[in-house]
């Protein structure tokens, strides 16, 4: 099976919130999740979804 | 010189000019360059020859010699493959994919042409020597009408209303009227969005549309035909950016969800509504027997 879609990063500022497999990355402020998030979409290829206020994934499509 | 010399020379320029007419490079710019075009013209000159000699074979009783006529559509067919091949080369460079489905229905396309192109040497041909040259360009000139019908099937504005709805964000999903698109995370990127795009709501006209338009092939084919005449807001690398269409499950309409970089809401809807509708997607259940019996 080849799986078509995949969480590349979590990003989010609330650690409580997450935890697994994929990087996940620790933010101060909603700011830099979104420009973490920003980034991380151009460097993976990959569209920034939120899942909440304060909590990104990075989804490979 | 042979009495069927004129004859067939008449068909085989009568297919030829057939197969030009039948070449035109539109807004879908394929074949585009010379020598796309050269090599469908050469076919078409080959197909033509056969349709012309196939009728003194026949009547001179040369049954067997019909059956290179076989031959032809084995060659044809070869034609469908080459033009399958090429442009699913080509798709996964595309900005916006045609998909496989639309080329299919070119590749299609291109098989058919070809037998028309014999048609239409046959007939002229044989009028010319059952009768004379007159009755034979007549007849070939039915035949160029019915392939020029032939060759223009419905589009999508025949089978669907389109109307203009500007997309909008619920929290980080991105809908157009009420269908869910997909969700957009960077508020950056929704500002793209809200700037660049444009939604259009397409209304199926009756029961058989609603397949042939959920059908994702046919789908494709919208986008790329958007991208293809109104550009594209999109790079590689850049997969939030995408345009696409989803579906309302309740009552079959489809979100038409584009990044236009002409955004023109009349052009877009003309684009939108001059798009083929694909043979491969078309359906036809109020034609089965069942759902008469239901009605």
């Amino acid at each position: 099976m080849v799986i078509e879609k995949a969480i590349l990063a979590i990003v989010t500022t609330n650690k409580e919130q997450v935890s697994g497999g994929a990087p996940i990355f620790i933010c101060e402020t909603l700011e830099e999740v979104h420009k973490i998030s920003a980034n991380l979409e151009a460097m993976l290829d990959g569209i920034a979804h939120a899942l909440g206020e304060d909590l990104f994934v990075i989804v490979k499509h | 010189m042979n009495e069927y010399i004129m004859p067939i020379v008449f068909g085989i320029i009568l297919g030829t000019i057939a197969r030009v007419m039948m070449l035109r490079t539109d807004y879908r710019q394929y074949p585009t360059y010379l020598h796309g075009k050269i090599i469908h013209v050469a076919l078409g000159f080959i197909a033509a020859s056969l349709g012309a000699v196939a009728v003194p074979a026949m009547l001179e009783m040369n049954f067997t010699a019909v059956t290179f006529l076989t031959v032809a559509a084995t060659q044809f067919r070869e034609v469908r493959n080459m033009e399958r091949n090429t442009l699913s080369e080509i798709d996964g460079d595309e900005l916006v994919s045609r998909g496989k489905a639309y080329i299919e229905g070119i590749a299609i396309s291109f098989e058919s042409r070809n037998y028309l192109v014999i048609l239409t040497a046959f007939i002229g041909t044989l009028f010319y020597i059952l009768w004379n040259i007159y009755i034979a360009f007549f007849g070939a000139i039915i035949c160029l009408i019915i392939s020029k019908v032939l060759q223009s099937g419905s589009t999508i504005k025949d089978i669907v209303d389109i109307e203009y709805s500007p997309p909008h964000f619920d929290g980080a999903g991105l809908y157009i009227d009420n269908i869910y698109i997909m969700n957009i995370g960077l508020p950056a990127r929704q500002e793209e969005i809200l700037k660049y795009g444009m939604g259009f709501i397409l209304k199926p006209k009756n029961i058989n549309v609603v397949n042939t338009i959920a059908h994702l092939g046919q789908r494709q084919a919208i986008l790329h035909d958007v991208s293809v005449s109104l550009g594209v807001f999109r790079d590689s690398g850049t997969p939030a950016l995408v345009p696409l269409i989803k579906r309302d499950l309740d009552d079959g309409r489809i979100g038409v969800f584009i990044l236009p970089q002409i955004r023109d809401k009349e052009k877009a809807m003309k684009v939108i509504g001059a798009v083929p509708v694909l043979e491969t997607a078309i359906r036809m259940p109020s034609r089965a027997n069942q759902r008469k019996e239901v009605e």
